[in-house]
């Protein structure tokens, strides 16, 4: 491979991993705070994207005369609420009664709202099983730098997944409300003795995780214009991976896990088409072997 | 509550799920599991009725939902279009059509599903369907074994009719559309390196990526990538960029138009300034929506030009468009023909005997509005094929190459 190929496959990865990261962002705050693996996390990035999708479809019907820009920024609002709501949804209706329950409940209820997600939104006439063309809102426009290729929508991808990184940074550790998730995900009941609200904190958590599903989802329809409802799964699962390979609760984490992986399967694709599929699995078996706690995650002891 | 009572409503709810899950039709994830209310007919009848000896049930299997959900409402609204037509002039020797419709949801479990419930249950004598290879090849024996003859209007794997003598199909197959690509590719547009990316897991692409480098390669040319993608794959990018680093002047893409849309969005990205070929998996007015200008200028090998002026064309094209709003693509054409195809056989065999039928089939010289169609010993037409260009965000028709 010559180094033009070498970094233009490394580009293609940071992007892939920027959505994995977002993703991954996500399934690591809410299992840091409630110990629990959300698989509908992938459904709630289709919601985020389906949202953008009929939003933007109407706004681009109504009027061209919005600038681009603007209607990035609008659209990506739209996905950030939609995939909040939907979260913080999941979490009154699924999560919470079996708050104190056994946790492979809370598991198994995970999947069952993920499944509910995605055959609810197959079932609904205005959306059907089927893929939808997304519409383009930034036009994709290429440019040649020392011989590699960035696109605009691959740079949009990266950075923004770097600002809402930094702004979870920010949150989790300089605001009131951050240090409150960071005790509950220590210890829950020494943190309700210090007078923090556990369920306001937890609603928080979903907000947030779900308003980064909801973003890496109008990326993901932007980079990729092909939605349906089953588009969250694959995704979802990688990013799970990620999130375990960087250290599930660990949000740097997160963030290593996701850009690691991205940039492995590209390679792994680049060096045999198919093996790039499996390198994401291979990855999760390996890291349970060699390091459960993953790259950043901090050994787990049992206190006796 | 004690720990026996626990006990026992969790050994009921184990017993109930193995239950459940035993007499469920083969389900398979993430593909929703084969109900009966997936597909728009009436569901079937757990003691079902004879129906009247008036009525001759014709079968119609196509992907009404999932990665080509427009083939299959093409396929469906052609054949309702024939039976339509046939039902207007008195039907089938005094007897109405009706068609029966199952959803094979691009998957080959689901296929092989629908199949049978047309046949055991719907009690359909003969079968037209389906549209996708992968899905025609796990439905192809249940018709072989159960005597029922079948006509795929638009698989073009060469393996579908050798899987037994009631198996037809309607159009060309693979072996001559990747050559006839690989002319075009030679001949017209002067290429002599050139690339194939397909799905791993479909056989119609990855046949018909065979053909076309085999018969590229006979012409002269060099093949300098032959990638494979996983279903349901996104991101393209890797392969593309391999691809790229040895410089093709055309990309050979035989997936369906919802990857293709992708594929040349992507390769258009990375830089790449060549020539687009494809496979009659383009068809569809989705492409261009997925695609948008990176397909503008792609060509593809298609069964069928609404600009043909030949008179039976022109009729069809016109009627499809009066009745379903919209101009006929190849698979409707197809479907149209492949439903004549069959309802002119049972017509000529004068009974719904599957073998007299077949028979009839085999027989057959028919005029239909993607060609004559001839039946040569395999059971495949003799074919011509035309190439389509996507100009303007159309197809406008570019050549006929004759077999």
């Amino acid at each position: 491979m010559d180094l033009t190929t070498f970094f233009q496959q490394l580009v293609n990865g940071l992007q892939l991993g920027a959505i994995y990261a977002l993703i991954a962002l996500g399934y690591t705050m809410v299992y840091g705070i409630i110990k629990l693996i959300n698989f509908a996390h992938g459904d709630f990035l289709m919601v985020g994207a389906y949202a953008v999708y009929f939003f933007a479809t109407f706004i681009m019907a109504l009027t061209n005369t919005v600038s681009p820009i603007i209607l990035f920024i609008l659209c990506l609002i739209v996905s950030l609420a939609a995939g909040a709501l939907i979260a913080e949804l999941s979490n009154r209706l699924a999560y919470k009664p079996l708050r104190y329950r056994p946790r492979l409940s809370a598991l198994i209820t995970a999947v069952g709202v993920s499944m509910f997600l995605e055959y609810f939104f197959a079932s609904l006439p205005f959306i059907g099983p089927s893929f939808r063309a997304f519409p383009d809102i930034i036009k994709p426009v290429s440019y040649l730098v020392g011989g590699v290729y960035l696109n605009n929508i691959q740079l949009l991808d990266i950075g923004l997944a770097l600002v809402l990184m930094i702004l979870l940074f920010f949150i989790v550790n300089r605001t009131m409300t951050g240090k409150a998730m960071r005790a509950v995900s220590q210890d829950k009941d020494a943190a309700r003795l210090m007078g923090i609200n556990i369920e306001r904190t937890i609603t928080f958590t979903f907000l947030i995780g779900g308003a980064l599903a909801g973003a890496a989802g109008i990326l993901m329809a932007m980079t990729y214009p092909r939605i349906f409802p089953y588009m969250g799964i694959l995704p979802g699962l990688k990013a799970f991976v990620a999130a375990v390979l960087g250290g599930i609760g660990s949000i740097p984490g997160a963030m290593l896990g996701g850009f690691l992986l991205g940039v492995a399967e590209i390679y792994a694709t680049s060096y045999n088409s198919l093996l790039g599929e499996g390198i994401a699995f291979a990855i999760l078996i390996l890291v349970l072997l060699f390091r459960p706690q993953g790259l950043l995650g901090e050994k787990q002891s049992e206190k006796v | 509550m004690r720990n026996s009572s626990k006990a026992f409503i969790v050994l009921v709810l184990v017993l109930g799920l193995l239950a459940s899950v035993v007499g469920c039709a083969a389900p398979s994830t993430p593909t929703p599991t084969a109900t009966p209310t997936a597909s728009p007919t009436a569901s079937p009848t757990p003691t079902p009725t004879q129906p009247p000896a008036k009525d001759i049930i014709v079968g119609v299997v196509a992907p009404l939902t999932g990665e080509a959900a427009t083939f299959g409402k093409s396929t469906q609204e052609g054949a309702e279009l024939a039976a339509l037509e046939w039902n207007a002039k008195g039907g089938i020797n005094g007897s109405t059509i009706v068609l029966k419709i199952a959803d094979d949801k691009g998957d080959p479990t689901e296929g092989a599903a629908g199949y049978t419930r047309l046949i055991d249950q719907e009690k359909a004598v003969a079968i037209v369907g389906t549209v996708m290879s992968k899905v025609t090849l796990a439905g192809a024996p249940i018709c072989q074994t159960k005597k029922i003859p079948m006509i795929s209007p638009t698989s073009t794997n060469a393996a579908v009719t050798q899987v037994g003598d009631f198996i037809f199909r309607a159009c060309f197959i693979d072996p001559f559309q990747g050559t006839v690509g690989a002319k075009f590719a030679w001949d017209n547009l002067k290429v002599t390196k050139a690339a194939c990316i397909f799905d791993v897991g479909n056989d119609y692409t990855k046949g018909l990526s065979e053909m076309f480098r085999d018969g590229f390669t006979k012409l002269g040319g060099t093949i300098v990538g032959f990638e494979a993608h996983p279903t349901g794959a996104t991101d393209f990018n890797a392969q593309l960029t391999k691809i790229l680093a040895s410089n093709p002047e055309l990309i050979y893409i035989s997936d369906y138009y919802s990857d293709v849309g992708l594929i040349t969005k992507q390769a258009r990205a990375l830089g790449y300034k060549g020539f687009f070929l494809g496979g009659d998996g383009w068809d569809s007015p989705e492409l261009v929506k997925i695609g948008g200008d990176a397909v503008e200028g792609g060509f593809f090998t298609n069964h069928f030009s609404k600009d043909d002026t030949r008179p039976e064309v022109q009729a069809f094209v016109k009627d499809y468009t009066a009745k379903f709003g919209a101009a006929p693509d190849a698979l409707a054409a197809l479907a149209y023909d492949a439903a004549n195809l069959m309802f002119d056989a049972i017509k000529r065999a004068g009974s719904t005997d599957g073998a007299k039928i077949r028979d009839a089939m085999a027989a057959a010289n028919f005029k239909a509005v993607s060609g004559t169609i001839k039946f040569d010993a395999n059971r495949n037409p003799i074919k011509a094929a035309v190439i389509i260009e996507i100009k303007g965000g159309q197809q406008a028709y570019k050549a006929t190459v004759e077999p």
